[in-house]
């Protein structure tokens, strides 16, 4: 390629090992020489792992699989950042270009007790599976359906919706979170649902059923400190946090208003 | 092989019902077995693969009243790699009342594939297209919209009109989205059981019929033995035979290669689609490529310099005289928009002749100077700002200010196992969906066609044909087959040998798994790429033959046989070097050419591809004869009843 300098640097990598769930981890450290600039991240890591191979090493654990930033599964904090200094990007939309030569990098997993480390850089992030379970669905059935055109969206709410719902479910925002919290994750699916019309008939069941798995998990809560916002490489909005409570407060209401009407009918 | 395969007798069927074209599915519907409400709880359907065809799939068999058994490679359902397609999907709706029409689609779609589809298959999915559009807005999937409201559309290539809906440059994701939710909400009810982290190693048949699978614990190593009533394999396509492609890293042909090893036949394994704008190759440690979607072509030119003189000097200074925009000067009614095959083979052409720019030579102009000019860089940023951001990142260069440098690079198997019309292989029970089966884009696919496709599969067909199996065979599979069968034990027995030979050869060996698969990579993108001919094949065979010997004999691995990503590797690349074979010697005996395969001995004067009608109208389907063996061909004529086979033109 046209930019495709063939300069190259030096790093010493200092990463996170683990054998397994329950084994103990700990830092060590690696030298890697002759990395290109124009290397990716994991291009970098790749590099180190065929290295090791040939030393008769186990080769360093990470997860990575489209490599373009969609599919959410690459998940490593470089530099004690949710993927790396680079703002909105996942860790396979780093270069190399964004450190210096001869810098000492550090790598390790999310961090997170609802993310178990299953071995060095990877997590067990099914927890996140479990609260898109809980409700983060239309509840339409498959087969077919009125027209696409029948309901008519605005475009701007469209737009919204969109936004919310760029999440790639990687659990940067859980990991850049002081609480571990997962609020961003949950909020964008109960944001993009209810902005739009479709999500309307099962909103109020879909956010307490949402947050109380979310809290089940052994996510912590949400103190409004935004880290997620600026971790997150697809950029989702803590507005969308915003619209959770209010969703929540809202459906919570009105169960207490409708367990109260039970109440007062069975009184009666 | 300790197992036996299941040998292939008879002719292929593909079991298209009779009748006019658009009748043939509602008279299929009309006339196929069901199973009555309270009885389909006594079934099970083992889905492998949750994508677009394998997660709607699963969900809706679930919503029928089966059990579901759903199995995928990651964490979770939703990281499938349809979650990276880009650019949009088709259907026939004809909201811009630009006259399309399901005949349009369909004709679009044969025409596109250059005459190698089955015309009823493809027929059934331009009928599917518009119901996947309305399904997939009641999900809350967020389509692009105009202030009116309403669904926006834009145009992809191989089309005169604009049918193509979209969510920014994320449809994929959008669109696996709403299947994940869909199967998520089962899986919340009890009715789909998910299996994360397994990959399939092997099919289990019994008596004749697909009953189970052997998996294994990509965490734990831990083999495991699934039984069920009938198995669904939505494991997509075979690109990372390339070692480079679009393709996401754990993207693999082991499922559908161990299937064929059992006896399914494997359909057109040459057929793939080398996608025209990918952003080029740099250096020799890329692990993938990175696709700028079709979509960009809608405002962006393609273009070299007249001149090789040129080709080293800023593009920008390149006055218009002495840019050939050669897509427009070819194709001038179809322009920046023909077809993939073509585009690609076009940007070939003209790097050949040394008119390529960059520092490789090997890539081409995307230009979106006059478009900004036109409508606005907020326009352009509005379109398709994720995808020049994206661009931005990888080549730390600016698209707003200069063209992008764009390449060929492999996107998508048209080739697969060979399905009849219900989607079912050679082998009794089990369903091949998606990118996994050969069946809708004969010999090149046009862009936004394999969302269509996937999601068309998953969620109008299988769940009617898979019935219809059931159903017609209700006596013997409501007799249950455990996994204490003699056939469960002999396929665990043999994933389990499998796996010990690989961690054994490695222990003494010198080349990684990465080293032997980069390799491999060259060789198929060499000589199994965009240009094919009778010596290079040859060739490929022998140097795939020679790599194989090197997988066998001299692998280097480390780590043990729990979590270990290599090793992952070295099992699928054992799979792509079988696979590779098959590939030339299907290249090989199609003397032909025909959209994604171009054999150099069959061009028109003017160098586009010339079909053989009167030799190859028909589907190459190949049975494997074991191990070092030669496969035989089978072959289901196409017939052509309702479309005229003509030379496909872009002009």
């Amino acid at each position: 390629m046209g930019t495709s300098t063939e300069k190259t640097m030096n790093v010493k990598l200092k990463i996170w090992r683990q054998e397994g769930p329950s084994a103990p981890g700990g830092f060590e450290e690696y030298s890697l020489n002759g990395v290109l600039v124009d290397m990716s991240f994991l291009e970098m890591l790749d590099t180190l792992n065929e290295k090791l191979i040939h030393e008769g090493k186990r080769p360093v654990e990470f997860e990575s699989d489209c490599r373009e930033g969609i599919c959410g599964t690459c998940s490593l904090m470089v530099q004690g950042q949710a993927h790396g200094p680079v703002r909105g990007a996942t860790t396979c939309q780093l270069y190399m270009r964004a450190f210096r030569d001869g810098e000492l990098i550090t790598i390790e997993p999310w961090r997170a007790k609802a993310f178990p480390v299953l071995r060095d850089l990877v997590t067990d992030r099914r927890a996140f599976d479990r609260i898109q379970m809980a409700g983060g669905y239309t509840g339409a059935k498959t087969g077919p359906h009125a027209d696409a055109n029948a309901i008519l969206i605005p475009k701007d709410i469209a737009d919204r919706a969109m936004d919310a719902a760029a999440c790639i479910g990687c659990g940067a925002c859980v990991a850049a979170c002081p609480n571990a919290s997962a609020s961003l994750f949950t909020s964008a699916k109960v944001a993009q649902l209810a902005l739009l019309p479709q999500g309307h008939p099962n909103r109020k069941q879909r956010v307490i059923r949402m947050v109380d798995q979310m809290d089940k998990e052994g996510f912590g809560s949400c103190s409004n400190l935004q880290e997620c916002e600026a971790a997150c490489p697809k950029k989702i909005s803590i507005q969308n946090i915003a619209i959770l409570k209010q969703e929540y407060f809202k459906a919570a209401i009105a169960a207490d208003f409708r367990a109260g009407m039970a109440s007062a009918e069975g009184g009666a | 092989m300790s197992i036996d395969r299941i040998p292939f007798s008879g002719n292929l069927d593909s079991g298209v019902p009779a009748g006019p074209l658009e009748k043939k599915w509602d008279s299929y519907k009309s006339n196929m077995k069901l199973v009555n409400p309270a009885n389909k709880r006594k079934y099970s359907v083992i889905v492998v693969g949750t994508g677009l065809a394998g997660a709607s799939a699963a969900a809706s068999l679930a919503e029928l009243g089966y059990q579901v058994k759903a199995f995928c490679t990651h964490d979770s359902a939703r990281r499938a790699h349809s979650i990276a397609a880009q650019g949009g999907i088709n259907a026939a709706k004809s909201y811009p009342n630009d006259g399309d029409s399901v005949w349009r689609l369909f004709y679009d779609t044969i025409k596109g594939g250059d005459y190698r589809a089955r015309e009823a298959n493809v027929y059934r999915l331009a009928q599917n297209s518009t119901s996947i559009i309305d399904q997939s807005v009641s999900q809350g999937v967020p389509f692009a919209r105009e202030y009116s409201g309403e669904l926006a559309n834009r145009s992809f290539g191989g089309a005169q009109v604009s049918r193509t809906f979209y969510a920014r440059g994320q449809t994929g994701q959008q669109l696996l989205l709403g299947a994940y939710a869909q199967l998520m909400k089962e899986v919340d009810k009890g009715k789909v059981t998910l299996f994360p982290y397994r990959e399939m190693l092997d099919v289990v048949m019994v008596d004749h019929k697909a009953r189970g699978i052997i998996t294994r614990n990509l965490n734990t190593g831990e083999i495991e033995r699934h039984a069920a009533d009938a198995v669904v394999l939505a494991t997509g396509g075979y690109g990372r035979v390339y070692f480079l492609s679009t393709n996401a890293m754990n993207s693999n042909t082991t499922a559908i290669w161990r299937a064929h090893k059992r006896g399914a036949l494997f359909g057109n394994p040459c057929y793939v689609q080398i996608h025209p704008t990918c952003i080029p190759v740099s250096g020799n440690h890329q692990a993938k490529l990175t696709l700028m979607s079709e979509s960009l072509r809608n405002d962006g030119r393609v273009w070299v310099p007249k001149k090789k003189e040129d080709c080293k000097k800023n593009p920008n200074d390149i006055a218009e005289e002495d840019r050939d925009y050669y897509l427009e000067r070819k194709y001038p009614s179809f322009g920046n928009l023909a077809p993939r095959d073509i585009s690609s083979r076009a940007a070939k052409e003209v790097c050949d002749e040394g008119r390529g720019v960059g520092t490789s030579g090997l890539a081409v102009y995307l230009d979106f100077r006059d478009a900004i000019k036109r409508d606005g860089e907020a326009a352009i940023r509005e379109r398709y700002g994720n995808l020049f951001d994206m661009y931005h990142e990888i080549t730390n260069e600016n698209p707003y200010q200069a063209p992008m440098r764009i390449y060929p690079a492999v996107h998508y198997t048209m080739g697969g196992l060979w399905v009849d019309y219900s989607l079912q292989t050679t082998l009794p029970g089990l369903f091949a969906a998606g990118e996994a089966n050969f069946s809708d884009h004969g010999a090149n696919r046009l862009g936004a066609s394999a969302l269509m496709q996937g999601l068309s599969d998953g969620y109008f067909v299988l769940p009617y044909t898979v019935t219809n199996y059931l159903g017609t065979h209700a006596q013997e599979l409501l007799k249950k087959v455990d996994t204490h069968h003699a056939a469960f034990e002999a396929a665990e027995k043999e994933v389990r040998a499998g796996i010990a030979r690989i961690l054994e050869v490695g222990k003494k060996g010198t080349r990684t798994p990465t080293e032997i698969y980069r390799d491999l990579g060259k060789v198929v993108w060499e000589k199994i790429g965009m240009a094919r001919s009778e010596s290079g094949l040859k060739e490929a065979i022998a140097e795939i033959q020679k790599l194989q010997h090197d997988f066998d004999t001299n692998l280097k691995l480390t780590g043990d046989d729990k979590l270990n990503k290599n090793l992952e590797t070295a099992g699928r690349l054992a799979d792509f070097l079988e696979l590779a074979k098959l590939m030339a010697e299907d290249a090989l005996h199609r003397g032909e050419s025909c959209g994604g395969h171009f054999r150099v001995e069959s061009q028109t004067p003017d160098g586009e591809a010339q079909r053989d009608d009167e030799n190859f109208a028909y589907v190459a389907a190949w049975e494997y004869q074991g191990k070092g063996q030669g496969s035989k061909l089978h072959k289901e004529a196409l017939a052509y009843e309702n479309v005229k086979l003509s030379v496909r033109s872009y002009k």
